[in-house]
């Protein structure tokens, strides 16, 4: 009876306002689904994060003899060999000594997952394998190319710590880090991020005021019903639970047009449609499973938020 | 059932108090006429009753009850055992004479089988059998107040307040709402009426509660509209 009597009520309501139900609807869905894509934008990046951080290594070129020519041009000239932490390689090529330090130092760090060397040879014939079939690689030897260390890190995003260790040591030409190009992709992600959380701040606060404002009018409009109730004995919450379920069910409705939405977004983005899984195969994309955790909580939050925002506006506007 | 022990009740931003130090007991079954000139704190006095507002000083009793210390949340289960019924009659304009009545009883969560015996009853008792199924605008100003009343008897209340409910009607019109007020008072509900309508409190001889002005200046058992000279 209670029940029923309730919604009645509420579908009463709703259609009264219908203007202003749609446009909660309309402010809900479009906040969750922001909030709900930046969830989801997380996720990407920090998926992208493990796949390609896996695969980068930080390398240590080691010196080689063009290199302690070229590094000692510039110096012998002016007639003054430059001290430890000028040039690279102006100490000359690698020593055995210099080597079998490296290695030992790179294999003691707590960071390091495993060291792979790299002598000249090979990496001429893989250089051979990538781009043999170039103008550039024909005029290439062996000895130009560096031996290095490949070194794989446990935790790559700690790679400066290697750098900032054998970067200018006797024998290393230089230090490159693969993630280093990664990460102004993240930061760029990241920015973007931070832009929808600002936009969902923003469409937030616009479904607030929305509802405060949905339930004004709805109050007001309500006045002699209301009035009644009070003067009969109707309980407080009796008398504005009508209101807050009204405010949720737009709610729950924006919600669960929001949650179509981020589904659409994975469907027709990821996987079909526009199909960026197929076209960037280089790219580790979220899965269904990433889509799908996120909707409960999209609906909770479009549930509780709406009915809170209700239930503040109505201690100012509804005597009860 | 109602006692006011020296209560006085101002307003914020308003210098007189709207009540002066009024002191007075109603028993249970009375009929009690509340008269006096516009202003002069009859409507107060029924919305300290009803606890609307609270007193400033003084204490109200209503049922027993300290109505200062009645939390809020209490204050809706103590207007249940009350009725009440206003001059322009309050009733809901979307809503069937029969469900208007039932409405008081569905805000308060009475079951539906309960409902659907008590309504036509009544309605029978107010005299309007037969009219459960008409809107309230297709009924005379007497109907929709005999509506208003079997909504605020319907949950047989100990208390019955009525702000001038005879204010909007012809005077024929209302000796018939006053004999049905008469009638619910002998059932042993007890009934406070606030009026101007001199013509019934000298018909009807009950005690009559005057304020001027805020201040109780008489209470009369079997009395008249004016002062007896």
């Amino acid at each position: 009876m209670r029940a029923q009597f309730v919604m009645s009520e509420i579908g009463v309501g709703l259609r009264r306002n219908l203007t202003m139900t749609f446009a909660v609807i309309i402010s809900v869905a479009l906040s969750l689904a922001l909030f709900g894509g930046s969830l989801l934008m997380r996720d990407q990046v920090s998926a992208m994060k493990g796949f390609w951080y896996d695969k980068v290594n930080v390398t240590v070129y080691l010196c080689t003899k063009n290199d302690a020519i070229d590094a000692a041009g510039a110096p012998a000239t002016a007639g003054a060999p430059a001290a430890g932490g000028g040039k690279p390689c102006s100490k000359g090529a690698v020593t055995p000594e210099q080597k079998q330090g490296i290695e030992t130092e790179l294999k003691k760090m707590a960071l390091v997952q495993t060291v792979m060397y790299e002598s000249s040879d090979e990496a001429y014939k893989h250089y051979k394998e990538r781009f043999g079939h170039t103008a550039l690689a024909s005029v290439v030897t062996p000895d130009q190319m560096p031996d290095s260390f490949r070194v794989k890190l446990r935790n790559p995003e700690k790679y400066a710590v290697i750098t900032s260790a054998f970067a200018g040591r006797d024998g290393v030409q230089s230090v490159a880090d693969q993630s280093s190009e990664l990460d102004n992709l993240f930061a760029l992600l990241g920015t973007l991020n931070w832009a929808a959380l600002g936009i969902m701040l923003i469409m937030l606060i616009v479904a607030l005021l929305l509802i405060v404002n949905t339930v004004r009018v709805s109050a007001f409009s309500r006045r002699r019903e209301t009035g009644i109730m009070r003067l009969v004995g109707a309980s407080g919450f009796y008398i504005q639970v009508p209101f807050i379920m009204e405010a949720a069910v737009a709610g729950l409705i924006g919600a669960g047009l929001a949650c179509g939405m981020l589904g659409a977004g994975q469907y027709f983005v990821i996987d079909h449609g526009i199909a960026l899984r197929d076209k960037l195969q280089l790219i580790n994309f979220i899965g269904w499973d990433a889509v799908l955790t996120k909707l409960p909580l999209v609906l909770v939050i479009g549930l509780l938020m709406p009915s809170l925002a209700a239930f503040v506006a109505l201690r100012k506007y509804l005597k009860v | 059932m109602i006692r006011f022990d020296n209560v006085s009740k101002s307003y914020p931003k308003q210098n007189r108090p709207a009540l002066r130090d009024v002191s007075l007991d109603i028993a249970k079954g009375e009929f009690v006429f509340l008269v006096g000139s516009s202003g002069s704190g009859k409507s107060t006095f029924l919305r300290l009753v009803l606890r609307e507002e609270r007193a400033s000083h003084g204490q109200v009793h209503v049922l027993g009850k300290d109505l200062a210390k009645l939390s809020n949340w209490k204050v809706p289960h103590m207007r249940r055992q009350l009725g009440t019924v206003f001059q322009d009659f309050r009733l809901l304009p979307n809503k069937t004479v029969a469900e208007n009545v039932a409405f008081a009883q569905e805000v308060i969560g009475k079951p539906r089988g309960e409902i659907r015996k008590a309504v036509p009853q009544v309605l029978e008792l107010v005299g309007l059998g037969g009219k459960e199924g008409r809107m309230p605008g297709e009924l005379s100003g007497g109907e929709q107040q005999r509506v208003a009343i079997a909504r605020a008897f319907v949950n047989r209340p100990a208390l019955l307040i009525a702000d001038e409910p005879t204010g909007n009607l012809d005077p024929q019109t209302s000796v018939g709402i006053m004999k049905l007020l008469d009638r619910i008072n002998r059932t042993g509900t007890t009934v406070i009426m606030a009026t101007h309508d001199q013509q019934i409190v000298d018909q009807m001889r009950k005690r009559v509660i005057e304020l001027e002005q805020g201040r109780l200046v008489r209470d009369q058992s079997r009395g008249v509209y004016g002062y007896q000279h």
